[in-house]
């Protein structure tokens, strides 16, 4: 009889936990659905320029690489970020990796955790942001969203069975400068990474970007296809060695037009076909993305679990 | 268990990091930024950029873009009609409303970061002149007050 109570009372419970999951989960959705802000996103799908998410801001990404594989088949590495904005000079962000290669499987490749810090409070001639990631993923990440060390397509070619078992730790540093001239941003990121699996030097890579509205000034009315709403650049990037062998050889390079469409319902679309500049590289990289931002994001998570409103 | 203070350390960040943002779990008790110290930021303007001129003064359409622009990217902390909410003070005072286009111009440009206010050189310049453009409109004779509703351009 005990049993039976016992039994009846674990079950109220755990309905009532449910009923509690299942609504602050509706109340999530609601809350996401009307805070959406408008985005002005920089087209640039590996350089960074110097600006941060508003603060109390979210902004969800989904990114998707489609590439070419000489000696192996070819991959679609996709990858899913959450980028935060923690204060007006922090942002912190966290990513998903994974990739499904042709004739192969589908897998999580790991995560990355990246927080960016802007070092001075004004504008000036460059602005520098400091960025520090932590990654942990397995062999088989294919996402390239950044060349460093040797990098070489070859790397890609390994079957998915045996890149997975290699698990790597790595702390990656970038300088990000940016400055934007005229309507044009120049961004040029230089970064250093350390595997901490293995006695591995450290080694090195480089982005760089330059873009522009289409138009400066804004039109008085809303509308999706305003020239304004369209930013369009190109950005190239690759290795720079280990610090054993430093310099441009023995990597590889990509060159890439990117543009974004910054839509007023909030949405951001990217798109970049990337070509390789050197037998190292893949020949063709075609890179797409689509994100949303919410603002007080913060201020809505506080809500949800009971603060003032 | 290596995972797992790794895990740990990303968790215990992320939530530093919702707590820093105003206003959130951690401040939402606390007072808002004091807005003395943040309209104490439009005295530190440079004197050449105090002096510049709004080159979109005579354009017509500068108004309503820059009604457009405040909507879009300003209204969220600053209120639909700029009389300020939670998280940034109203544009409609004197301290704003008596700034040269210049003064407002740097402001936007540079932000004041140390209180939460990103800098806003990612729109371009013509942008940020009909911002101000906008902003110096409410001071006029047909500036909105909160009870006169608002109307989209």
């Amino acid at each position: 009889m005990q049993k039976e109570t016992f039994a009846k009372m674990m079950n109220d419970y755990k309905m009532r936990q449910s009923r509690k999951y299942r609504f602050l989960f509706a109340r999530l959705v609601i809350i996401l659905s009307v805070i959406a802000a408008h985005a002005q996103e920089s087209p640039y799908i590996v350089t960074y320029d110097h600006y941060l998410e508003e603060p109390g801001n979210l902004e969800v990404e989904y990114f998707s690489t489609f590439g070419t594989q000489r000696g192996g088949n070819d991959f679609h590495a996709f990858w899913s970020e959450f980028e935060y904005g923690a204060t007006a000079w922090w942002t912190t962000e966290f990513y998903l990796d994974g990739q499904s290669t042709f004739n192969e499987s589908t897998l999580f490749t790991g995560f990355r955790w990246e927080n960016r810090f802007r070092l001075l409070q004004h504008e000036h001639l460059i602005n520098p942001v400091l960025y520090i990631e932590y990654e942990q993923t397995s062999g088989a990440d294919k996402i390239l969203k950044e060349v460093e060390g040797h990098d070489v397509e070859s790397d890609y070619a390994t079957p998915n069975s045996i890149a997975r078992q290699e698990h790597d730790h790595e702390l990656e540093f970038k300088l990000l400068l940016s400055r934007n001239f005229h309507g044009w941003n120049f961004a040029e990121n230089t970064l250093a990474t350390k595997n901490l699996t293995g006695g591995n030097p450290w080694e090195f890579g480089y982005a760089i970007g330059a873009s522009r509205p289409l138009a400066l000034k804004a039109s008085a009315h809303h509308c999706n296809f305003c020239p304004e709403n369209f930013i369009a650049g190109v950005e190239m990037y690759g290795g720079l060695g280990d610090r054993n062998s430093f310099g441009l050889r023995d990597t590889s390079h990509y060159l890439a037009p990117v543009v974004a469409w910054n839509l007023p319902n909030d949405w951001t679309i990217r798109l970049s076909p990337g070509f390789g500049l050197n037998d190292n590289s893949h020949q063709f990289l075609l890179r797409w993305g689509l994100s949303r931002e919410f603002s007080r994001f913060g201020e809505a998570i506080s809500h949800l679990f009971g603060g003032r409103q | 268990m290596k995972n797992a203070r790794v895990i740990s350390i990303i968790t215990l960040t992320l939530i530093a990091a919702l707590a820093d943002s105003e206003p959130t779990l951690a401040k939402r008790h606390k007072a808002p930024p004091d807005p003395e110290s943040i309209y104490a930021e439009l005295t530190k303007a440079p004197a050449k950029d105090i002096a510049r001129r709004n080159p979109l003064e005579s354009d017509p359409e500068a108004i309503p873009a820059g009604d457009k622009l405040f909507q879009m990217h300003c209204a969220e902390c600053h209120g639909e009609m700029a009389e300020g909410g939670k998280k940034a003070p109203s544009l409609l005072v004197d301290e704003v409303q008596k700034s040269t286009p210049g003064t407002l111009f740097w402001l936007l440009t540079n932000g004041v970061v140390r209180h939460g206010m990103p800098v806003w050189s990612k729109l371009p310049e013509s942008q940020r002149w009909q911002l101000v453009s906008y902003l110096k409109s409410l001071a006029g004779p047909t500036k909105p007050t909160p009870d006169q509703g608002h109307t989209n351009h």
